[in-house]
């Protein structure tokens, strides 16, 4: 045996060794992403879940003339300024008798959402017959009371409830007067500084028009300034600088387009603030080196047998782009856009840029319309100090991560399937 | 009449223009004995004609829209009596939106003097001038338009190439936009920063140790005068990118490298996607994470081994944001380690060494240049990171390097100096545009460099 193959044969051991741990390192990094992923969902599921159902009580609410000060349920007038509250008020102090001084009276009445008001207005507009009659109907609760339902048995102690109040609550619960239902409202209503009332509607509306103004503008120009920088510009420095740019906007910091927007399409032309038209804007600035750079990609693959085919026939290069190339890498270009949207959708900073933060209470209709979207939603309800609004901050979170994942997925199927491999 | 209902007669008479278009060489090929004769399809004919239908109409439009609302303003302000006129932007701002309201009915005109009224009156008369006026020219400049493609239409006419121009051009446009997008960018931050050093020295701003943008409202205000000296700021943002990096770097490369070179590959075809997951998930889902998951955590860990940790700690942005660069990192690693070429790894395997030893002497040393392009790229993003560092970091600016405390960041100090009404004019806005140009510059450096150093790298082993 040589020398040398001793010495190997002395260092294998500790060679061997350090190979291991190499490996276990590895596994570990992997581990940690892993982790991370695991620990951010089952953060925002577990803080998030409890906003998709909420809590109502029933009350036997008398719908009485005097109390309302209606006597005519068809005069709009009079159910406007109807005292719903009164009729919802007495029926919780019929519910529990025993509750003198205004102190106690009021905290009772805080139990219920006022949103129970609205619901009773409504019932009444729609059916007048109700004036007078006497229904049990389940009544929506006021957010405190609600998060109160909602924690475990232990946690109770630390809710934003009085200890009579408390008891009350317990007291309905056992009582099986409380019940548990869908939140409808999270999905038909817009922002509102009541966490019972508040809905994420407004935000998905004011998303999908600003990613509507940024798909209609940022794929076709994406797309023509990708058949134009690969098919056709000549190799000289102004190509290259455009490309130079390309590749450098790909990695701009996102809140310098929001500056961008800010002085250019707000100051310089005088557009209005917080609408998804401007919103759609910079984003399609944002996203239009994304679009560019997967759709330059997709013609690549194209086969150049393929265009000289075309031209054999006499096409013209122009013909050859339009209807050989450009079908054949639609597929690649349309991933390419879907993933740019998705990044589009989940951008909060620029848009916080050009006052995209407003409270909205109303639905918006139209690109002009000022609104907010899901991502800039989630940050404002995460700084609201409320317990619920962190569950509604939460189910935003699980609302627009569901948009995400499924366009990236669609991406993803479609990479796979649609794609020819020449 | 609305913009909207002006675009839809715009496309019905663009889709008209065309179909006679087509018609009508359809009508001069006839005699000649079918369209072979022509030179051009029938279908470039009818594209011709619609090109010319739309394209002056449309441009006329949108410099409409663009300039219409500043011009108007001019004028109104200009029918304002002499003792209205605004002295500076901030009073012209007030004035307008002044008159904006009284025109909108928003603001009863016998509240305001009545030179404003007079001026909302006359807002709301150039406004409905303009719009009507805009309606005319560009329904007649698209029939003009139309009409004289149509009259043009003749057998020898190159139409095919005339519109194969055309497009080549906006095709052309479509890609210098993105020169368009740099150029405003730079515009846009430059100017308002060159105002704001006119205000705040350069030095100051640049080696300054004292930030504090509040500035006094009136002259006999306790309030500071207002300290822009950004260097806390810039340490903060070094701070939080330096931890992120370090949370990212290592974790992203070995991940990358295990996936590479190790993993089966089913672990890859499922490790890969996931790690991807993490990669979109948006920024202010991580922003919330580490405000109300992380920051908590790590103060209460704090706290009970005796150390006073701030709630919003430097440490918990930092960590999140090295969680968010660990796909970033990895997915940029994995291309250059994929990238060595097959042949450096079977030589160092079949002269005896152990894959380690292969990794970490022949294809780690290879693939560095490009390992250190995609570590610049992440930490240029680190700087740049906006929400997690919003929702997650604080807004004093203290100058530590201990990573327990809380520190503000360049991109922190934007947003909260410009959410909000503010005028344009005051140094606290425009304090603003000058971080952005900071920010700017700086990406911009290190993605150049990192950008050359990858493509040079690439281009070594294709």
């Amino acid at each position: 045996m040589s020398v040398t193959t001793e010495q190997v044969r002395k260092t294998l051991a500790r060679r061997y060794r350090a190979e291991k741990r190499f490996k276990a390192y590895g596994i570990c990094a992997i581990s940690i992403g892993l982790l991370a992923l695991l620990l951010l969902f089952t953060d925002i599921i577990g803080k998030g879940y409890r906003a998709f159902y909420e809590y109502s009580v029933a009350l036997q609410i008398t719908f009485d003339p005097e109390t309302l000060e209606i006597d005519d349920p068809r005069d709009l007038e009079q159910l406007q300024y109807g005292n719903y509250e009164a009729v919802v008020r007495e029926a919780l102090q019929a519910r529990f008798p025993g509750v003198e001084g205004r102190e106690d009276k009021r905290a009772l009445a805080a139990l219920v959402s006022t949103a129970a008001g609205y619901l009773l207005r409504d019932m009444l507009e729609n059916s007048p017959e109700l004036l007078g009659q006497t229904h049990t109907l389940w009544l929506q609760l006021d957010d405190d009371a609600d998060m109160f339902l909602k924690t475990s048995e232990a946690k109770r102690k630390m809710a934003r409830l009085s200890d009579q109040q408390q008891a009350w609550m317990v007291e309905l619960e056992q009582s099986n007067e409380v019940r548990a239902g869908f939140n409808h409202s999270l999905f038909t209503r817009g922002d509102s500084r009541e966490p019972e009332q508040a809905g994420i509607l407004g935000a998905i509306l004011g998303s999908l028009f600003t990613m509507l103004v940024t798909l209609a503008l940022s794929f076709p120009i994406g797309v023509a300034a990708a058949v134009y920088l690969e098919e056709f510009a000549p190799k000289n420095r102004f190509t290259d600088f455009i490309e130079v740019n390309i590749n450098n906007l790909a990695a701009v910091p996102s809140i310098i387009f929001g500056l961008l927007g800010l002085a250019v399409f707000i100051g310089l032309f005088g557009m209005p603030r917080s609408v998804p038209l401007v919103g759609g804007l910079v984003l399609t600035l944002m996203t239009l080196p994304t679009i560019i750079i997967s759709s330059r990609a997709a013609i690549k693959a194209v086969p150049p047998s393929i265009r000289q085919a075309a031209m054999g026939l006499g096409a013209s290069k122009m013909q050859v782009v339009l209807q050989f190339v450009l079908p054949l890498a639609l597929p690649g270009m349309l991933t390419g856009g879907i993933i740019g949207m998705a990044q589009a959708l989940g951008e909060t900073a620029p848009l916080l840029m050009i006052g995209m933060v407003a409270f909205i209470v109303e639905l918006p209709t139209g690109a002009m319309d000022a609104a907010t979207v899901l991502p800039v939603q989630v940050f404002l309800w995460a700084s609201s100090p409320e317990q619920s609004f962190v569950t509604m901050t939460s189910a935003a979170i699980m609302v627009l991560m569901t948009f995400l994942i499924t366009m990236n997925t669609l991406a993803v199927v479609m990479r796979k399937r649609l794609e020819r491999r020449w | 009449m609305q913009t909207g209902q002006l675009l839809l007669i715009l496309a019905a008479m663009i889709v008209t223009a065309f179909i006679m278009g087509r018609h009508r060489a359809l009508q001069v090929a006839q005699p000649l004995g079918g369209i072979r004769h022509l030179r051009s399809l029938p279908f470039y004919y009818a594209m011709r004609s619609a090109i010319w239908c739309a394209l002056p109409a449309l441009t006329v439009l949108v410099a409409w829209l663009v300039f219409d609302q500043t011009l108007i303003r001019i004028m109104v302000l200009d029918s304002l009596p002499a003792e209205l006129q605004p002295v500076d932007g901030t009073a012209r701002n007030l004035i307008l939106s002044q008159i904006g309201n009284v025109a909108s009915g928003a603001l009863p005109a016998d509240f305001v003097d009545a030179a404003v009224a007079n001026a909302a009156g006359r807002l709301n008369q150039l406004q409905s001038i303009s719009a009507m006026a805009m309606a005319v020219v560009v329904i007649v400049l698209a029939m003009l338009g139309g009409a004289w493609a149509w009259l043009r239409v003749s057998a020898r006419m190159p139409a095919r190439e005339q519109v194969e121009r055309v497009l080549l051009v906006v095709f052309m446009l479509c890609a210098v936009l993105a020169v368009v997008t740099t150029v405003g960018i730079v515009f846009s931050v430059l100017f308002e920063s060159i105002r704001f050093f006119g205000q705040v020295p350069i030095t100051d701003f640049l080696f300054g140790l004292n930030w504090s943008p509040q500035m006094a409202l009136r002259a006999d205000q306790v309030a500071s005068e207002g300290a822009f000296g950004a260097v806390p700021l810039f340490a903060g943002t070094l701070l939080i990118s330096a931890i992120a990096l370090i949370v990212a770097v290592p974790v992203g490369l070995m991940s990358a490298i295990y996936l590479a070179e190790y993993a089966h590959s089913k672990v890859r075809s499922f490790a890969k996607p996931a790690l991807e997951v993490l990669a979109g998930v948006p920024t202010v889902v991580y922003g919330f994470f580490a405000a109300l998951t992380v920051a908590p955590f790590i103060r209460d860990v704090g706290q009970s081994l005796g150390l006073s940790v701030a709630s919003e700690s430097a440490l918990a942005a930092g960590l999140v944001m090295g969680i968010m660069l660990i796909p970033f990192v990895s997915s940029l690693s994995d291309d250059v380690i994929t990238a060595v070429p097959r042949a450096m790894r079977d030589a160092s395997l079949g002269l005896g060494a152990t894959r380690s030893e292969t990794i970490k002497k022949v294809i780690f040393p290879a693939a560095l240049p490009g390992i250190m392009g995609g570590i610049l790229l992440a930490a240029s993003r680190a700087i740049g990171e906006t929400m997690i560092v919003v929702m997650a970091a604080g807004l004093a600016a203290n100058l530590t390097a201990n990573p327990l405390q809380a520190v503000t960041t360049i991109t922190v100090q934007i947003v909260t100096l410009l959410t909000g009404d503010q005028e344009f004019d005051s140094a606290k806005t425009l304090a603003a545009f000058a971080l952005g140009l900071m920010l700017f510059i700086t990406t911009l450096l290190m993605n150049v460099v990192a950008l050359h150093i990858v493509k040079k790298y690439r281009e070594q082993y294709e």
